[in-house]
């Protein structure tokens, strides 16, 4: 499985869910967990999402999240697992 | 799983922090492009580097955007070229025209620094490690991307002094060379003892005999994540104080293990090292110097300072270690002036002075690093600046280093401009008294004894 992270970061207002994952469903990502808070006042949500099967590369991907952020205005950031395992892991 | 708040933990420490991977630095043996023609070793150099190194720029590139974590620089450092250019080389120009080939393929292959236009002459100078030395200033002036290092003393063969007389010559000149560019030359030029064959910093890195072919050695960087983290623990004791460095310098250097593997399995060059140093950059934040305020001294400079850094160092060294399946090049907490916001504002404040960095490097990772000083500093000081440094690596076992940068027409009171990742700095003042006599003795200092330690 190729396992990555999105994360999305602004001010909370309708619908950041819903556009996400309809984006996420158009390309074939499949979300494996969603969690969500209110940190410092901020909108803070993170997805566990499986690209193996997505029809863009990763960086296309981690780019039309990020155009789709500046719409709605928040930030998006796709990375991979990996490097969260890596720094909080043994 | 990896919660929110660990992702969101990291995303802060690169988002707001500067958390970032400095260099993915690759090492590129050149002992198999040796030739006695000239233009042949010049064209093999070329053609081996740019083979090696054509997908380096990219590959850090695509990294950095699936891990999201920023990739500074990409490097690459070669055989020392005393070694590799001594059969064909005759004159200065012959081995500056090695470093123009350097220069031409780090432009082709997109990296912004090449380093190992380097002579190792610890105990003694071949002609070839002369003529490189000699060329050293002429060589730096007529490219833009090419380090030099020299390599002038070791724990296990004393200090050539010969050299290091030499070598105050040479930054001097290659200060007046490059004035038009405020000495910009030197800041690419830097003296060792016990140099490391695997170093991934510039200006110092060189593809060490030792090494294989080729390797990825990869330099992490972080103090502003160390800073806010202790920023959290202000008023606890020092046991809290280092386990929270430990802490941090653990999450920092699995980041560059990553990043290094990742690397070394795409390129298919083996994994060498990761440095895990804690290098400041001129950005706010990203400064050493602040980390040893956060400890608790007014400025980096104060009495205090050398201890508070030996424990930076130290808890760096051992969070870092079991982070990384190899350690090695500088790893610690690098305390350069020009690209340090916190240590330009303690020159500024009259707080640091040369003999109290001088101090400093006793128990950081390296020595005494871009240090601007007046331009009409003679060359015999610099040399006993340089024989001072050396002799606190090679009595310590550890590496020291010089890259100071005499600027030619300025004084101490004005400042010098260098750009970039290199900063700014106010000019030092120089002590003023003579060391002629000693610098001009001429031989070497003999290797020190190991027994006997007080």
């Amino acid at each position: 499985m190729n396992r990555t992270i999105i994360t999305v970061v602004g001010k909370d207002t309708v619908g950041i869910i819903a556009k996400v994952c309809t984006y996420l469903a158009e390309n074939s990502i499949n979300i494996l967990d969603i969690s969500q808070t209110i940190v410092q006042g901020y909108f803070n949500m993170m997805m566990i999402v499986d690209t193996n099967k997505a029809t863009k590369h990763f960086g296309e991907v981690a780019d039309e999240l990020q155009t789709l952020g500046e719409e709605i205005g928040v930030v998006i950031k796709c990375q991979k697992e990996e490097i969260f395992d890596k720094m909080h892991r043994i | 799983m990896i919660n929110l708040f660990e992702v969101v933990e990291t995303n802060e420490m690169i988002t707001k922090e500067n958390l970032d991977v400095r260099t993915i630095t690759l090492g590129i043996s050149l002992l198999d492009c040796i030739d006695s023609d000239l233009n042949r070793l010049n064209e093999k150099i070329y053609r081996k580097i740019y083979d090696a190194a054509k997908d380096l720029v990219k590959t850090g590139e695509e990294i950095s955007r699936e891990y999201g974590i920023p990739i500074v620089n990409k490097r690459i450092s070669v055989t020392p070229i005393a070694l590799v250019g001594g059969a064909a080389c005759r004159t200065i120009e012959d081995f500056a025209s090695i470093a123009k080939t350097l220069d031409k393929v780090a432009h082709e292959v997109g990296v912004n620094f090449i380093g190992g236009y380097s002579a190792l002459v610890c105990k003694g100078m071949t002609p070839a490690d002369e003529l490189l030395i000699r060329s050293i200033p002429l060589a730096l002036s007529t490219t833009e991307r090419v380090c030099s290092s020299v390599n002038l003393g070791s724990t296990k063969t004393g200090i050539n002094m010969d050299a290091v007389k030499l070598m105050g010559e040479m930054i001097k000149q290659t200060a007046e060379y490059t004035k038009k560019d405020d000495s910009l030359g030197c800041a690419k030029l830097v003296v060792f003892c016990n140099a490391p064959d695997d170093n991934p910093f510039m200006a110092g890195a060189f593809h060490g005999v030792t090494e294989a072919d080729k390797i990825i050695n990869v330099g992490v960087s972080g103090p502003g994540v160390v800073k806010n983290a202790l920023s959290k623990v202000r008023g606890e004791n020092f046991e809290v104080l280092c386990e929270t460095i430990k802490k941090t310098a653990f999450k920092v250097t699995r980041v560059g293990q990553l990043v290094a593997q990742e690397a070394s399995r795409r390129l298919n060059v083996p994994f060498g090292i990761v440095d895990l140093s804690l290098a400041p950059t001129p950005a706010i934040g990203d400064s050493v110097a602040d980390i040893l305020c956060e400890i608790g001294l007014e400025y980096a400079g104060a009495p205090g300072t050398t201890a508070a850094l030996a424990l930076l160092n130290d808890q760096v060294k051992k969070g870092g270690v079991m982070a990384s399946s190899y350690v090695g090049g500088l790893s610690g907490a690098f305390i350069p002036v020009s690209e340090d916001q916190g240590m330009i504002n303690a020159v500024e404040a009259g707080a640091l002075t040369i003999e109290k960095l001088e101090a400093m490097t006793c128990v950081c990772s390296v020595g005494l690093d871009m240090i601007a000083i007046p331009g009409d500093t003679k060359t015999s000081t610099i040399s006993g600046i340089i024989a001072d440094e050396m002799a606190i690596g090679m009595v310590n076992q550890k590496t020291t280093a010089v890259r100071i940068i005499p600027v030619i027409g300025k004084g101490v009171g004005e400042t010098v401009e260098f750009g970039g990742l290199l900063g700014y700095a106010p000019i030092m003042p120089v002590n003023q008294f003579s060391c002629d006599a000693f610098v001009n003795r001429g031989g070497r200092i003999p290797a020190p004894i190991h027994s006997f330690k007080n």
